[in-house]
């Protein structure tokens, strides 16, 4: 191996296909709750993300707040995944991922039907029943779920080739909550495309999610809302890098007992 | 004339159809996407999307979302 190969993540990204494509980087990047559009793009630039998530609001013909946001996505240029926030209803989330294909141009389309308001659970009912229907007809879906198994095998055969389980609630930075959960789906599902979306609040979960085995992460609020987000950006940057390489390395398992690091043979006796 | 809800506002408008009820209210060039009483209605059958009084219309646009 080219030492130029062992110090780079190209090779962990090219192994790793989402719908066809390959990422620039491990990091998926929200685009809402910055403290300004300048920052947005800023964070944007630190992070280098291989997606942007984006999505869609009305619009008052007077106020045309949205062109201005797709002016600012446009000069990002990084692809995007349009999300279904906020919709409660399959039906809701068919219609709304509709919309999104015209206005982003994309079959991409992160699939959120949401169930409960406290945790933002996803309804994974309502999620296969709309991944069922999209896949259909021609998207590209990439479902925010649950660790449960059964739902994500459910998601495969409604035709979904990528699976996003949550690491935590939305928005609580609590990190990967069930890692039993997430290692197990990780295991489960080999030659899946996996993404932690949700829950990472610093960007040693983000390496975590990766040291994992997952092929990416989705982060908004840990960046947006931090002090700085223009510099956790680059730190979730780093970290994702970190991660990728760390799993790549064959990293060693965990022990109850301790082993001595340094050898013991030929240490002086001086008792 | 004829009352349209356009993202839930009251809108007393001359359009009968989508596409004219969007010009008229200066949506014009705008990157938006429209449904119309809960059914997405692509931007090439606007023109073809015939209202009634009363009709709900949704238009959207781009948004920051996570």
């Amino acid at each position: 191996m080219a030492v130029s190969d062992s110090f780079s993540v190209d090779s962990f990204l090219s192994a790793r296909s989402f719908y066809g494509h390959t990422l620039t980087s491990p990091l998926m990047l929200g685009t809402a709750q910055y403290p300004s559009p300048d920052i947005l793009r800023q964070a944007v630039l630190a992070a280098k993300p291989g997606v942007v998530t984006v999505s869609l609001r009305r619009e008052g013909a007077r106020q045309r707040a949205g062109q201005a946001f797709w002016s600012l996505i446009q000069e990002l240029a990084v692809p995007v995944l349009p999300n279904t926030a906020g919709c409660y209803t399959a039906k809701e989330a068919i219609t709304t991922a509709h919309m999104a294909r015209e206005v982003f141009q994309t079959e991409w389309i992160k699939l959120e039907v949401i169930g409960e308001q406290d945790t933002l659970q996803p309804d994974v009912f309502g999620l296969v029943e709309a991944a069922r229907v999209l896949s259909q007809e021609g998207f590209k879906v990439f479902p925010y779920t649950t660790e449960d198994l059964v739902v994500a095998e459910k998601l495969l055969a409604a035709g979904c080739e990528v699976l996003m389980p949550w690491g935590a609630p939305i928005g609580s930075g609590k990190g990967l909550n069930n890692l039993f959960g997430l290692r197990a789906m990780r295991a489960h599902f080999p030659d899946i495309p996996l993404v932690v979306d949700a829950g990472v609040g610093v960007p040693s979960h983000a390496a975590q999610a990766l040291e994992l085995g997952y092929d990416a992460v989705l982060i908004n609020t840990a960046v947006a809302r931090a002090g700085d987000p223009v510099s956790i950006a680059r730190a979730f940057s780093l970290a994702v890098q970190a991660g990728a390489l760390a799993y790549k390395a064959d990293p060693i398992e965990s022990r109850d007992m301790a082993t001595p690091s340094t050898p013991v043979v030929g240490k002086p006796f001086l008792e | 004339m004829m009352t349209i809800f356009v993202n839930d506002e009251t809108h007393t408008v001359s359009a009968t159809t989508l596409a004219a009820l969007l010009d008229e209210l200066g949506y014009g060039g705008a990157r938006i996407a429209t449904a119309l009483d809960g059914v997405f209605v692509p931007a090439t059958e606007r023109a073809k999307a015939t209202l009634i009084n009363g009709a709900k219309v949704e238009v959207v646009a781009p948004m920051q979302g996570g």
